[in-house]
């Protein structure tokens, strides 16, 4: 509607934007994401006037166009040219909150500004003269208390008022020979624009600003003039323009606040200093990172309460997956179907698709909560930023962030709160890089595929776990290092000049919605991909068609007149297995697809069908890999379990032990089986196929739970497909590598397969060792 | 050239110019660090490398690689 006002929230980060946001919108908020990039984007109306919409942009530094947070949010202010401007200024930090400032008044968009944590500024005795900001300013200017909620309604009214009569008109100067390139500009380029946003086109041409100037349209002859009035200030003042036009907003900053900020501190070490001197400490940082991690972990992935551990995350998760997805959802389900006389197949739809799938979502919110209540804690009280900081030096080398700690960590546990925790990753590159390599770690359900591999064929030696773990911590590291070099990624800079924000302790409010809506948002976004993804599954592998006819198979085989014994000797011969060793599965058409579609795993070792369906299943979830084999080894009372399994039901390392030990106990069988088999259809060299084929399902796509994760982080259809692309195409090579080049070693060496993967190496090799250099320029629209 | 990459924790130096160009340069500038202003060291990461140095009356971390391109005195 025309007469709705616009107001967007402006401020740097930690200046308790979010808080402010919070307490100006209530419970009236949209999240979601800025088009086609990860930036959380959040929108609500007012409380005070719900006519009224409130965008929150992201916390910013400043309108440069290097950082995607702020050509985000410079894109907003210019493009959709909002009708008033809400300025969060930390009082306690003028200087650099009010750099911001300067440039926001530039906009020529009517700005309020609000000065928050002003008791902060009391307390340590020093006093803010607020009229004669506001008159230097030239806006409104606000006292507010983001936390306790005050000035809150005043500065809202502020900013309704500014938006419905104001114009706010930058006041500071910049040096003559600036004002006079400047006023130069204005004349000859910008004098068809109207006056309020003739200030800033001039600025942003001064500074060779390239996204503004494209913005602009401008003649060559306009620009060559543009150019040679920059040169001259630029030959002047001795400096490139950019930095002089830097300089002097602090220089003017610093000489405005000489009458207005008056200082009476002792400069004594504040609380927050003394905390930070303890935490990053030299000797202590590591030790007290080690413990908070500890914490973080046990708590929301860790052994579950009840269980010798502390977990509450997992404690719930357990009961999610055990008794409300699997006992109640999808067993009561079909119960109540069953009673009603439904039809089988809409039985099977609903309990072992649809329920199935909305459980295994349920499954993961608890764990997820928990884990994103600290990460919020974490994050609110400054601690977060410390991360980054010990933890740099370590992760940049493979184009990741400090940060990129947490998820990795977590990722050990379950990839998909892994996945989402990345969410605290600032830079854009930094985040889509640790959303495509978390899932990497081994995580709590490919366990059981570790264990089953190094029990049938490895003695159950623990080497092949131990090479598990050094393999996905390879596969990031490696992972890092080519792919930052790609074009994908080599387009973004990322500076690590970061600030360390003053602990305080975290506001309940905060960490509850912060995590919530993280929860939310999983919910929602990763959700629809699982339960859709499940409903696939489901379908392949319980529909196909028997001995001509069409429809489900168990259903199918329980008539004696459709399977008949000839049927029966046909589809052993086919499948290559015994006749007593036939089950219904092996008419699916997951079954009858996963024939042909073997080959594409000649080349890594195990191309034969077993192996392939199980791949298949495991991205329902990882552990039904060794479900699948259960199934597909006829081993009767694994099977049975393996249906119970086929709720999509995610295990997590107690449950993953929990299976290995069933499979121990009555394991010999199915190990033997699968130890022949290997055997069997890789020419003797068992060990080496079985081998391979845990690294492709260790690294390939991770289960759909942790797809549609990361789609939810990517924001994006095109870096999903990339991430799983890469995924499997990264899988592939390494198996095809390890089972060629093994042969070498074994036996039965391929000349053609062998020059492949020294080929395959080299190009590895090659984009691991090329030389790099970190591109200047953001690549963003 | 003395940058402040060389400056000790616990030492205070007065920014001369800043060297580099593009984003970082932009970067480190925006937070705060311009000709003319004091920078403190505070302390040096646990594995060696960011540094942290208080500015303008708050904390700033930056690696060292970037602090070399801060000519100070």
């Amino acid at each position: 509607m025309a007469n709705e006002l616009r107001i967007a929230l402006a401020g740097n980060p930690n200046s308790g934007k979010t808080t402010l946001f919070n307490k100006l919108t209530g419970s009236a908020q949209f999240v979601g994401n800025w088009p086609g990039v990860t930036v959380e984007k959040k929108e609500g109306k007012l409380m005070v006037d719900k006519s009224v919409t409130v965008t929150d942009l992201p916390g910013i530094y400043s309108l440069s166009p290097y950082t995607l947070e702020e050509v985000v949010a410079r894109n907003y202010l210019i493009e959709e040219n909002p009708d008033a401007i809400l300025n969060i200024v930390d009082g306690t930090n003028l200087e650099r909150n009010l750099y911001l400032t300067t440039q926001l008044t530039e906009l020529g968009i009517p700005t309020v500004i609000a000065i928050n944590m002003m008791d902060l500024v009391r307390k340590k005795g020093d006093s803010i003269n607020l009229k004669e900001l506001s008159r230097q300013l030239g806006c409104k200017v606000v006292e507010i208390s983001a936390l306790k909620g005050d000035g809150i309604k005043e500065a809202a009214q502020a900013a309704i008022e500014a938006a419905k009569s104001g114009k706010t008109l930058p006041q500071h100067n910049f040096s003559g020979p600036v004002d006079h390139a400047l006023a130069h500009i204005e004349e000859i380029a910008l004098s068809k624009l109207p006056e309020e946003r003739k200030r800033w086109y001039a600025v942003k041409l001064f500074e060779r600003d390239e996204k503004a100037v494209e913005h602009l349209d401008l003649s060559a002859s306009v620009k060559a003039s543009v150019e040679e009035a920059i040169q001259a200030a630029e030959k002047e003042l001795d400096d490139d323009a950019e930095s002089i036009i830097t300089n002097e907003r602090y220089v003017y900053i610093a000489k405005m606040l000489k009458g207005i900020y008056k200082k009476k501190g002792s400069g004594e070490l504040s609380t927050s200093d003394k905390i930070d001197k303890i935490v990053t400490n030299r000797f202590l940082a590591l030790p007290i990172f080690a413990v908070i991690m500890w914490l973080v972990y046990a708590l929301s992935m860790g052994a579950p309460i009840g269980d010798g551990g502390i977990s509450i995350g997992t404690f719930l998760t357990d009961w999610a997956n055990d008794v409300l997805g699997g006992a109640w959802l999808t067993d009561g389900s079909r119960a109540i179907l069953e009673s009603w006389n439904v039809a089988p197949w809409l039985v099977g739809l609903i309990s072992d698709g649809i329920f199935a799938g909305v459980g295994a979502v349920l499954g993961f919110v608890p764990q997820m909560l928990v884990l994103f209540l600290m990460l919020c804690i974490l994050e609110d009280c400054g601690y977060m930023a410390r991360i980054a900081f010990i933890m740099d030096r370590i992760f940049r080398r493979f184009g990741l962030s400090g940060k990129s700690f947490i998820p990795m960590l977590v990722g050990t546990g379950c990839g998909i709160p892994g996945v989402m925790a990345s969410r605290t990753i600032e830079n854009e590159r930094d985040r889509r890089m640790t959303v495509m390599t978390t899932t990497f770690i081994p995580c709590g359900a490919k366990m059981p595929i570790i264990g089953l591999i190094a029990g049938a064929l490895f003695g159950g030696s623990t080497w092949v776990a131990t090479s598990a773990y050094f393999i996905g911590i390879a596969a990031i590291v490696i992972s890092g290092i080519m792919l930052k070099k790609t074009k994908m990624f080599a387009g973004d800079p990322a500076p690590f000049v970061m600030e360390l924000p003053a602990y305080h302790v975290p506001s309940v409010g905060n960490v509850l919605r912060g995590t919530w809506e993280r929860g939310w948002s999983f919910i929602k976004r990763a959700g629809t991909v699982i339960v859709l993804a499940s409903i696939i599954i489901w379908f392949l592998s319980s529909f196909g068609t028997v001995n001509g006819k069409f429809g489900m198979v168990d259903a199918l085989y329980e008539d004696e007149e459709v399977v008949t014994e000839e049927y029966v000797a046909q589809v052993a011969d086919r499948m290559g297995i015994p006749e007593d060793e036939v089950e219904p599965m092996d008419d699916s058409i997951l079954a009858h697809v996963a024939q042909p579609v073997s080959v594409i795993f000649k080349p890594l070792g195990f191309g034969d069908w077993k192996p392939t369906v199980a791949t298949v299943t495991g991205l329902v979830a990882k552990e039904e890999v060794v479900g699948t084999f259960g199934v597909l080894y006829n081993f009767e009372a694994r099977a049975q379990q393996a249906v119970d399994e086929e709720t999509g039901e995610l295990l997590f390392d107690e449950n993953g032990e929990a299976v290995m030990e069933e499979l121990e106990e009555n394991g010999d069988q199915i190990w033997e089986n699968v130890a022949a088999d290997f055997n069997d259809f890789s020419g003797g060299h068992g060990k080496l196929a079985a081998y391979s084929f845990m690294i492709f399902n260790l690294l390939c796509a991770p289960c759909f739970a942790a797809i549609g994760a990361i789609k939810r982080e990517m924001n994006s259809r095109k870096w999903t497909w990339f991430a799983i692309g890469y995924q499997c195409t990264f899988a592939y090579v390494v198996a095809f590598i390890v089972w060629q080049l093994g042969r070498l070693f074994a036996g039965g060496m391929n000349v053609i397969g062998l020059i492949l993967a020294l080929i395959l190496l080299g190009l590895i090799c090659w984009q691991l060792f090329k030389p790099y250099k970190e591109a200047n320029k953001l690549t963003v629209k | 050239m003395k940058t402040l990459r060389d400056v000790k924790v616990g030492e205070t130096a007065k920014v001369v110019k800043l060297h580099g160009e593009g984003a970082v340069k932009r970067r480190i500038m925006d937070m705060g660090i311009t000709k003319g202003v004091e920078v403190y060291v505070r302390k040096l990461a646990p594995l060696g490398d960011p540094i942290e140095v208080n500015v303008r009356n708050y904390e700033l971390s930056l690696r060292k690689a970037d602090a070399e391109m801060i000519e100070v005195q």
